[in-house]
């Protein structure tokens, strides 16, 4: 589905990724994880061609992003992203958020639009809010729109960049619960979290990164209980403490 | 002071005959500011917002072109780029237009080169407050209209300039106030505005005070005016839940 090759990236003359190659099928669910600063934001901006990149070439559905035929807009319409700091539009109600890119990106008519809201609404336990700003609501709920937002793009993939790294404490369990689900229906995510409850539950593998390169990749449970580097180990020390 | 004062003279029909009062002047010459004021700020606000999307695109030359706007329209005096509007463009416009633009009626010409001068000069200024609305946008938000798949021009128009001009407004209002004193320098290129009335005024009734205390006082009501008008744009656009601008 998702395919980098031999990726590098750099800014300025900063390089931020190394040489990075993962390849995600269908339905999978990988979780990617790492100290602050080793990359994975950028990673995950690649995707979606938030970002550009020097070396390599990245692949959705065997299609590489370079093609000249390729749209970016289209590209990302397909590619659904949740970013950290939710991103809501502040100055669109939560069901305004919810239609606004079906109407002006799928051109669906508004009554479409807001059926398609609702439903998602529905979904991720907001439908009584559709008539709120975002500053009205709590962090776990603006998440949660996020989310809902992206899915009214109908995209084949999620991309999560610290979904709930943003919440308080109490929040990330409703966030959680509402990737689970989209993870137990099938969607394929690539997920930068470090919440391993949640990776233990749902991930069909782990990549571990730092200073840019992809250090190892392996099993939730297997890269949990047993790192096999040196610096997932350390890293995994850390985050227990 | 032997001044005398005399307020029954602005109630006197003018001296030139025309069945008008003093006062109906300074009303006119009101009338004509305000006009001139609402559309010198009308168009400053869409080309300072067309420049100032231009700043923001994320394209060396768009930005080069929008920068070079402004340092052309505000390092020039006012007054010598109200000149250049009324004598220079006509001259160097293709003779159709410019024999075109000579045909109208003096008085038209004169309010149309005004507009043109204000709008464009005060346009640079708010040039650079669309550029640094939309600078201050969380980078985010232009990142999650692109990730549901708009285009850059749709992230603009739906999603940026919205949120900018929310944040703006301030400036903006105060932008239109300063119109409305600026439009006083058309008076130099001949039009009859509110500061043109009260020195046509002090000619003929040698009155200097009573006409110069109506204009400030016309001259305040109309900011009065622009502050309503804009505190009540303010409310309109605020949005729940939100304090403050
Ligand atoms: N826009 C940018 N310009 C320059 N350097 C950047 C930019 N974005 C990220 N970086 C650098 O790239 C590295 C990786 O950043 P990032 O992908 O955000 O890491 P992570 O998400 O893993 O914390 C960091 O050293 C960061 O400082
Ligand atoms: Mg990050």
């Amino acid at each position: 589905m998702i395919a980098l090759k031999n990726v590098s990236k750099w800014y300025e003359d900063f390089q931020a990724l190394h040489d990075c190659s993962v390849a995600v099928e269908k339905g999978e669910v990988v979780i990617f994880c790492g100290p602050s600063g080793s990359g994975k934001s950028t990673l995950i901006k690649l995707i979606n061609g938030l970002e550009d990149f020097q070396k390599g070439d990245i692949l959705f559905k065997g299609k590489s992003i370079r093609d000249r035929d390729v749209r970016l807009p289209e590209w990302r319409r397909r590619i659904g992203m949740v970013f950290q700091h939710f991103e809501l539009f502040p100055h669109l109600s939560v069901l305004g958020n919810l239609t606004i890119a079906q109407q002006k990106v799928l051109k669906r008519d508004a009554a479409e639009a807001e059926h398609k809201a609702m439903a998602l609404l529905d979904r991720v336990g907001l439908r009584a809010h559709a008539g709120k700003y975002p500053s009205q609501l709590s962090g776990g709920q603006q998440q949660r729109v996020a989310i809902a937002r992206s899915l009214s793009m109908d995209p084949e993939v999620m991309l999560f960049d610290e979904p709930t790294s943003a919440l308080d404490p109490e929040m990330i369990s409703e966030v959680l619960a509402v990737m689970v689900e989209l993870a137990q229906e099938g969607m394929t995510m690539l997920c930068v979290t470090h919440e391993m409850g949640f990776a233990r539950q749902v991930a069909d593998r782990v990549v571990f990164m730092d200073a840019g390169t992809i250090v190892e990749t392996a099993g939730a449970e297997a890269f949990f209980s047993a790192p096999q580097s040196d610096r997932a180990r350390d890293f995994l020390g850390r985050l227990l403490l | 002071m032997g001044y005398n004062w005399n307020w029954g003279v602005l109630l006197q029909p003018v001296a030139t005959g025309e069945g008008a009062t003093y006062l109906g002047w300074i009303l006119h010459g009101l009338l004509l500011t305000a006009a001139l004021t609402l559309a010198a700020w009308l168009l400053a606000l869409l080309v300072g917002t067309a420049f100032g999307i231009l700043r923001a695109w994320p394209s060396r030359l768009c930005d080069a072109i929008g920068a070079t706007y402004v340092s052309l329209f505000r390092n020039v005096p006012l007054i010598v780029q109200f000149f250049i509007w009324f004598f220079v463009v006509p001259e160097v416009l293709p003779t159709a237009i410019g024999d075109w633009i000579k045909s109208i009626t003096p008085s038209t010409q004169v309010f149309v080169v005004s507009v043109l001068a204000l709008g464009f000069f005060t346009g640079a200024r708010i040039c650079e407050q669309v550029r640094a609305g939309i600078a201050a946008l969380p980078p985010g938000q232009l990142q999650a209209a692109q990730a549901l798949g708009f285009r850059l021009p749709q992230t603009f128009r739906h999603i940026l300039l919205p949120q900018c001009f929310r944040r703006i407004l301030p400036p903006l209002t105060s932008e239109f106030l300063i119109i409305s004193k600026n439009s006083a320098v058309a008076s130099t290129i001949g039009l009859l505005e509110l500061s043109g009335q009260a020195r046509q005024l002090v000619d003929f009734t040698a009155q200097p005070y009573e006409s110069f205390i109506v204009v400030t006082l016309a001259y305040i009501g109309l900011n009065i005016v622009i502050l309503r008008l804009m505190e009540w744009i303010q409310r309109r656009i605020r949005l729940p839940g939100m304090m403050g601008a």
